[in-house]
């Protein structure tokens, strides 16, 4: 065994086939440099996958490994606030948590666990995630709004990757509407845009997912109180937690909108309209102002700012009372014996009656064949215009109806706004209908007949106004023949100017004296009389316009008439006009203390502010102040000045 | 005899190839684990190290011809603590591979049986002296090597078994194979193949599955490699700077310290960055094969080639895997990756190559 390593090359010995007993190393050699090629292959192999992932496709592997940790999220700007016309919070809004579901990486076993932690339907909850289904799986979708602290507790718990790692927080800022519907038809309600929607011009700008006005107020002003979302790029982690923000866009918050509404008025009317169907309408006839708006029964606009559940959505509308319209602008019903101040209107200014005019009511008439009662069974007996509308006395208007014709009475029904819609600025405004021998023609393919003439003058027949229309209509005649248009946003007004009729003082003077007389002298409309303040007025009982087309519909309960009053204040110049319709509500003097109450608001207000006004100005200097600077009244609690009037009476005598 | 084992004639180049890379290792399991629970993981690894200097210099100061001689006892050794572990073992990842030591340390047996499985092939095959191996000799040392290849097997740890295989194979290819020993193992392991599947654990195969496709299971077992190669990807070839990986720093990278060490380092250095450090490996293959050719005999010829063997398996399962060309089986990158276990066995592999270079000029 001698032998030296370092020898030199000896590559015969390997050669010489020498099988047993060798300890030299040479023998390998040519298996070692095997080796090394292998190797120098290994690397090559190595390099070539670095080559291919880092100087070939770098760009590609760069945007996944952005995708990977860069997310964005949308920060969601608040709409703006909506105040009244002092200036007092009718919308806000108040910070809220909703719960996304990233659906990368949903398990499905999971829904149901989730599901049971946050109170909701499982069934519903999958729905939603089948429906989502052909969006792309990257946009989480929100499955619950308006987590409660509870929920919070177990989102915050349960959303470390071992358990629902799916479940991702949103923060948002709601719509938090006034309680039991309050102004509930005028504001509206928002909720997420829908398919149809997005595909209609209104909402073109739009995005799926955004939160728009979707009925009244919210929805007309809905690009001034929207504000534009912004968003927020950050930098996350493998367990989706934030590790530095990249880029933020804040967002801008929409702009506050002050509405006409008096919410002192409109907390008088609600209240006298609870538990009831039908509308108020309060207007300022000097400038079209909307002063309070009502309709019931009313809905909780609170329930569509977060997902609206399908039961509550059933509930709505299931319920035969519709309260989703907003009946002081869609209820189009007949005005019934409010028409009559225009019908005396019209024949004074078609010369058809004047003061003078008498008719005998024996309690009713016959006309072309068919014999038309009065409402008053032994009759007025002889009336003449002012007796007429005091008392509402029928025959009197049947037979300045009969003389004028339908087509004059038709003219001056348009005149004072009837028949198309006032435009006030809600959306899905209704025009009522005004009858007429052309309307009929065209309708119908039917000559007019001057039988049906009669029921119109009295407000009946095919006549339907909304309570809108009624009080911008007598609001306008009280004014002196000036129609502002109706309108909810006080920014809005300024440069427009009225709509303007040639009338004659002495005839407007004549209607206003007799509306002044219904209420003051006794007439149907006593109940309304506030001592001390020229209320003027006009009942009206009506049965449903629609009775002469739906006979033996026999729906009992329609058969019961609408009460309408329409009320303004002062006599001279008036400064509100307040329309009541209470549907089914029997006669027409149950609807004039609703008006009673609200004009009456409006003065006992006025009045105190002016008193109030007064004693700051009596104030020392530097004295702390109670009321605001500009002698606005700090909200008072309503219902320490409501009246709640009695309903004692039945039909008038 | 004391005159020619100076530290002079220690393999330099070998050691400061060394050296470099455990350097970048440390760097790298600073800046992947900054700020997460094993941040400590750094200076942990600079004591190991400097550990494994000292086990590299221990190693070579007994001969090697004595280690060889004691084979049979590190052999019986190892077979026994093998078995210890399911006994006494600490089960991590559900798997028992780690010995408990005092001071809160673990030792991990497996990593420690591969420098015995090439003490093992080294003496076999040395004392055989013929050109070609028989069938007997071969199902012999099969025999031997398979027994603790099995037992790790079952810890279970794939990985690290399969590294005991390429030292077996080096040997035999060396020692001189037969072509129809070659054909005759092709056809066997052919025949094998599907039992060997049914074998497998469960997250065995889906690694294997999704080896072939990744995309298969984005969010389960493909997973760990989709994130390994979008982190390898944007590094580019300047890297994205240390502590600068997006992949790593925000923890998509699974285990960035110790398993994919080096999808975190090409993240942060880029194709630049990675060939440096290949070519570092390069270096210290060739380094280790040049002392297997100088070896005085043999013994340490296989000693060094079972050396080579392992190192190179190491790289190419462990990068392979990084980028996606080869299965993710959990072995370390040797001198880089985060562990003490592998870095002491490294080190002690070191050495014995070491040892041979110190005794080339005697027989």
């Amino acid at each position: 065994m001698t032998h030296l390593p370092l020898e030199p090359d000896d590559g015969r010995q390997i050669l010489s086939a020498e099988p047993v007993l060798r300890d030299d190393t040479k023998f390998a050699s040519g298996k070692i440099a095997f080796f090394q090629y292998l190797s120098v292959g290994v690397f090559l192999f190595l390099l070539s996958g670095f080559w291919s992932l880092q100087v070939q496709n770098q760009q590609e592997y760069s945007e996944l490994a952005e995708r990977n940790s860069i997310k964005s999220y949308p920060v969601l700007a608040p709409r703006g606030k909506i105040l009244d016309r002092e200036g007092r919070v009718i919308v806000d809004n108040h910070s809220s948590f909703s719960l996304l579901l990233s659906r990368e990486n949903l398990k499905w076993e999971h829904l149901k666990p989730i599901a049971e932690g946050l109170n909701l339907d499982y069934a519903d909850l999958v729905a939603r995630v089948e429906r989502f289904k052909s969006r792309p799986s990257y946009e989480p979708i929100i499955i619950k709004e308006e987590l409660t602290p509870e929920d919070l507790a177990f989102v915050e718990a349960h959303r470390d990757p071992n358990t629902f790692p799916e479940m991702e927080l949103l923060h948002a800022q709601r719509r938090l509407y006034p309680r039991d519907g309050l102004a509930a038809h005028v504001i509206g309600y928002v909720g997420e845009i829908s398919e149809t929607e997005l595909n209609s011009p209104e909402f073109a700008k739009y995005d799926q997912g955004d939160i728009i006005g979707k009925a009244g107020i919210e929805r007309q002003y809905n690009e001034h109180l929207m504000g534009i979302d912004g968003r927020r790029q950050v930098l996350v982690d493998n367990r989706g937690r934030e590790r530095k923000v990249l880029g933020m866009k804040e967002a801008v918050p929409g702009k506050n909108l002050q509405l006409t509404l008096d919410l002192d008025l409109q907390v008088v009317a609600e209240l006298a309209m609870e538990g009831r169907r039908g509308a108020v309408v309060a207007l300022d006839p000097r400038n079209g102002e909307v002063l309070a708006m009502v309709s019931r029964p009313a809905f909780d606009p609170n329930k569509f700012t977060s997902r609206i559940s399908s039961k509550d959505w059933k509930d709505i509308l299931a319920n035969p009372d519709n309260p989703l319209l907003n009946r002081a602008i869609q209820a189009q019903l007949a005005p019934g014996s409010t028409f009559k101040p225009i019908m005396a209107l019209a024949g004074l200014e078609s010369g058809n009656v004047d003061e003078t005019t008498r008719v005998f009511c024996p309690g009713g008439a016959t006309f072309y064949g068919r014999y038309f009662k009065c409402w008053k069974k032994g009759g007025h007996g002889a009336v003449d215009l002012h007796r007429a509308l005091v008392h509402s006395c029928d025959v009197f208007f049947y037979h300045l109806g009969n003389r004028m014709g339908i087509d004059t009475i038709a003219g001056y029904a348009e005149m004072v706004g009837f028949g198309k819609k006032t435009g006030i600025d809600l959306p899905q405004e209704k025009e009522g209908l005004v009858p007429s021998s052309r309307w009929k023609m065209r309708t119908f393919r039917q000559k007019w007949y001057a039988g049906e003439t009669i029921s119109v003058a009295i407000g009946q027949g095919a006549l339907t106004v909304t309570p809108i229309q009624l009080a911008y209509a007598i609001g306008g005649i009280a004014a002196g023949g000036f129609w502002h248009r109706p309108h909810l946003v006080k920014s809005q007004t300024g440069s427009e100017r009225p709509r303007k009729a040639d009338l004659h003082v002495e005839n407007i003077n004549n209607v206003i004296y007799g509306m002044w007389g219904v209420v003051n002298e006794g007439g149907t409309g006593a109940v309304a009389r506030l001592v001390g303040f020229d209320v003027c007025g006009k009942t009206g009982t009506a049965q449903l316009a629609s009775n002469e087309y739906l006979k033996g519909a026999g729906k009992g309960r329609e058969m019961v008439d609408n009460a309408w009053f329409v009320g303004f204040a002062p006599r001279q110049s008036p400064e509100i006009v307040v329309v009541a319709l209470f549907e089914a509500g029997g006669h027409g003097d149950l609807a004039a203390p609703i008006v009673r109450d609200v004009i009456k608001a409006y003065y006992d207000k006025k009045y105190r502010r002016n008193a109030q006004a007064q004693t700051v100005a009596q104030r020392t200097p530097g004295a702390p102040l109670l009321t605001r600077p500009d002698g606005a009244l700090p909200p008072v609690k309503p219902l320490e000045r409501v009246e709640v009037a009695g309903f004692g009476g039945g039909r008038e005598p | 005899m004391a005159n020619y084992r100076s530290l002079r004639d220690l393999d330099w180049v070998l050691l400061f190839i060394t050296l470099a890379l455990c350097s970048l290792g440390i760097l790298q399991i600073y800046s992947a684990t900054l700020g997460s629970v094993w941040k400590d993981a750094w200076w942990k690894q600079v004591i190991y190290v400097a550990a494994g200097f000292v086990a590299l210099w221990l190693m070579t100061q007994i001969d090697y011809h004595s280690l060889l001689g004691q084979v049979p006892v590190f052999y019986l050794l190892t077979v026994a603590t093998l078995g210890a572990t399911f006994a006494v073992g600490k089960q991590v990842f559900g798997s028992r591979r780690w010995i408990p030591l005092a001071g809160g340390f673990h030792l991990q047996v497996s990593e420690f049986g591969k420098l015995v499985i090439i003490l093992l092939v080294a003496r076999y095959l040395s004392e055989l002296k013929r050109e070609h191996l028989e069938t007997r000799d071969l199902l012999k040392l099969a025999g031997l090597v398979g027994l603790p290849m099995v037992m790790v097997m079952r810890q279970p740890d794939l990985g690290t078994a399969l590294t005991y295989l390429p030292v077996l194979g080096m040997g035999v290819f060396l020692g001189g194979l037969r072509w129809q020993h070659v054909v005759a193992i092709s056809v066997i392991v052919l025949i094998l193949l599907p039992f060997g599947w049914y074998a497998l654990k469960d997250y065995q195969k889906a690694r294997l599955s999704t080896f072939i496709d990744p995309g298969k299971d984005p969010r389960g077992s493909g997973y760990q490699v989709i994130q390994s190669t979008i982190a390898v990807g944007q590094g580019g070839i300047w890297g994205r700077g240390v502590t600068k990986g997006s992949q790593t720093q925000l923890r998509f990278l699974p285990v960035p310290h110790t398993d994919f060490i080096f999808s975190s380092f090409a993240e942060e250095h880029g194709f630049v960055g990675v060939v440096v450090v290949l070519g570092l490996y390069f270096l210290l293959l060739m380094q280790i094969v040049q002392n297997a050719q100088a070896a005085p005999d043999r013994a340490g010829m296989y000693i060094c080639m079972g050396v080579a063997t392992v190192l190179l398996f190491h790289i190419l399962v462990n990068v392979g895997m990084v980028i996606g060309r080869m299965p993710v089986t959990g072995i370390p990158l040797p001198f880089m990756s985060a562990g003490g276990s592998n870095t002491l066995s490294m080190f002690m592999m070191l050495g014995l190559v070491n040892n041979v270079r110190l005794r080339r000029f005697i027989s």
